[in-house]
């Protein structure tokens, strides 16, 4: 496809500060149509993915894209609305007055009203920003996405601090949103969000892409459990009995990951006299991410 | 397209300040209270020079009030916008970054043009300050145009330092700086080594282009033009500085 159509787009892009990189040669691109979620922890890199992608900063190497067009220029940005992690939104400008001055940002904007009814902000029009609850603010935050009735959006962690029900209300309106054939590009460190919301979902850790694939396929390759046990197998026979992904040894104590926890203990009985099962526990989602990033061979881990 | 961004921007910014009473009463009260109390009622009749002190005080007086809005129109709101964050929403908008400053610009040239409003109006009524035509308006172009250089040291310092810092950082500038640049007592009535250093700060030189349009400045006024010039350009590159730097860091 050509790169004119393609919404949003990273190319090999590395960004670093100081020592610290926090992309490492990713190639991330949004097609049209699709609500794509990059997923990863805090300090993952999707941050700056996003300022990079929105032209607040320039990457070191690579290129970032909006619809084929380098972001570094205002006038380039008008098919793209955004929502930043951010608190200092002026506090003393009501919410009609915010909307309508982002609306005038942007050639072909949504007529004022529509932006607040699509924001659920009716009835709020007149209220200062600053006396508004946090899931409304958020609402405004999405309003000044939406106003100037973009092609995409971009949202970085949208949902972070909402309580569930603004949570729940702000996933209805992004869905609305790619009901009308938009593109919508976010993060979020939540797989039951990226799950929720996504097409597909891209995993980004440590500033690499460690992860791609369907919500589906995602989650069975995070979603697992740890099995904790002692055994006297080693961890070459371990690797090899059906249905174990991950070996991980401390003081002792043995730490498999698996999609079929039952299958596995069962198989462990079987085979090892010795084997005790200490416990089963469903992976959190950081150590998934970092076994995404691993081969499925043994790791010892340091006492 | 970009006119109207920036007049859209310029009145909403307007909008924000006038409902801030943190900006609107130091910015405006704190000059109008002063010369009311230092030029009008201790002595105002008296003489500095060929002038009365209700004179030379209102081109001194009205230089510290139009650096006052300057730099916290500045210094203490950009850093707030940039440590907070909302500084990056409007850089993520198509808002054509010229808009946000010259919009800046004008609600800044706007209040300055309200203080000098006020100040000449108190002058004239309370003060019997009779000025030319001419010198009154050379007066008001020289306060309200005056009031950029500071914008540009406002801006630099919005830049660099941090949003909790700015205000602080802001009034260790302004105070020390109208004072020893002879805006709250003459230049001649300071002790010889403040005199001495006086020259030396852009206070100094919109003062003395104030008082100049009234009688009584020192130096010429195409050397405080071009000095107060310098100081617009210095701001200008050390507040670019500061916005490149952003770029490099994770925080904000």
């Amino acid at each position: 496809m050509h790169d004119t159509q393609i919404p949003a787009r990273l190319s090999r892009v590395t960004k670093r500060y100081g020592a610290i990189t926090a992309l490492n040669d990713v190639d991330v691109a949004l097609q049209p149509g699709e609500t794509l979620a990059l997923l990863g922890p805090n300090g993952a890199g999707k941050t700056t993915a996003i300022r990079t992608l929105l032209g607040i900063i320039a990457p070191d190497s690579g290129t970032a894209t909006l619809f084929g067009k380098t972001p570094r220029r205002a006038a380039n940005r008008t098919r793209v609305g955004a929502m930043l992690q951010v608190s200092g939104v002026p506090a003393t400008l009501t919410v009609r007055e915010h909307v309508r001055l982002f609306s005038s940002y942007y050639p072909r904007p949504l007529p004022i009203a529509d932006t607040l009814a699509i924001a659920g902000l009716r009835g709020l029009e007149n209220r200062l920003y600053g006396q508004l609850s946090g899931g409304q603010k958020q609402r405004v935050a999405f309003a000044l996405a939406i106003c100037g009735d973009p092609d995409a959006l971009v949202l970085d962690e949208p949902t972070t601090a909402l309580d569930v029900e603004s949570r729940l209300a702000l996933w209805a309106q992004i869905r609305g949103y790619v009901a009308r054939g938009r593109s919508v590009l976010l993060t979020t460190h939540d797989l039951a969000e990226a799950d929720a919301l996504a097409s597909r979902i891209m995993v980004l850790f440590g500033g690499t892409i460690v992860a791609e694939g369907t919500a589906a396929q995602i989650k069975s390759r995070a979603g697992g459990s740890t099995v904790r046990c002692t055994s006297g197998l080693d961890d070459e026979r371990l690797c090899a009995l059906a249905g174990i992904e991950t070996v991980q040894r401390a003081d002792g104590v043995i730490r498999l990951t698996t999609h079929d926890a039952n299958a596995v203990v069962r198989a462990l009985y079987a085979v090892d006299p010795t084997f005790t099962l200490l416990d089963v526990a469903q992976t959190p989602l950081e150590e998934a991410f970092l076994a995404l990033t691993r081969t499925p061979a043994s790791q010892e881990v340091p006492a | 397209m970009i006119a109207q961004i920036t007049m859209n921007e310029t009145r909403a910014e307007l909008t924000k300040f006038a409902r801030l009473p943190a900006y609107v009463i130091p910015t405006l009260a704190f000059p109008v209270a002063f010369y009311a109390f230092f030029g009008l009622a201790m002595n105002g009749s008296q003489h500095i020079g060929p002038t009365t002190v209700a004179t030379y005080m209102l081109a001194t007086f009205g230089a510290f009030g139009v650096v006052g809005c300057a730099l916290f129109a500045f210094g203490v709101s950009v850093a707030m916008e940039r440590g907070q964050g909302w500084l990056l929403v409007k850089r993520a908008s198509p808002m054509p970054p010229a808009a946000y400053f010259v919009a800046k610009v004008l609600t800044m040239m706007a209040f300055a043009a309200v203080i000098v409003a006020m100040l000449c109006l108190l002058a004239a009524e309370f003060g019997g300050v009779r000025l030319a035509p001419g010198a009154w308006l050379a007066l008001i172009a020289a306060l309200i145009l005056g009031a950029i250089p500071f914008g540009a040291i406002g801006l630099a310092i919005g830049f660099v330092a941090g949003p909790n810092s700015a205000p602080a950082i802001v009034n260790v500038v302004y105070l020390p700086m109208s004072f020893l640049a002879g805006l709250w007592i003459p230049v001649e009535a300071l002790p010889p080594f403040i005199a001495h250093v006086a020259p030396f700060l852009p206070t100094y030189h919109l003062g003395q282009l104030a008082l100049g349009t009234i009688g009584p400045g020192h130096g010429s006024a195409l050397t405080h033009i071009v000095v107060l010039a310098l100081w617009t350009v210095a701001g200008a590159a050390a507040a670019a500085y500061g916005m490149k730097r952003d770029e490099g860091r994770t925080y904000g």
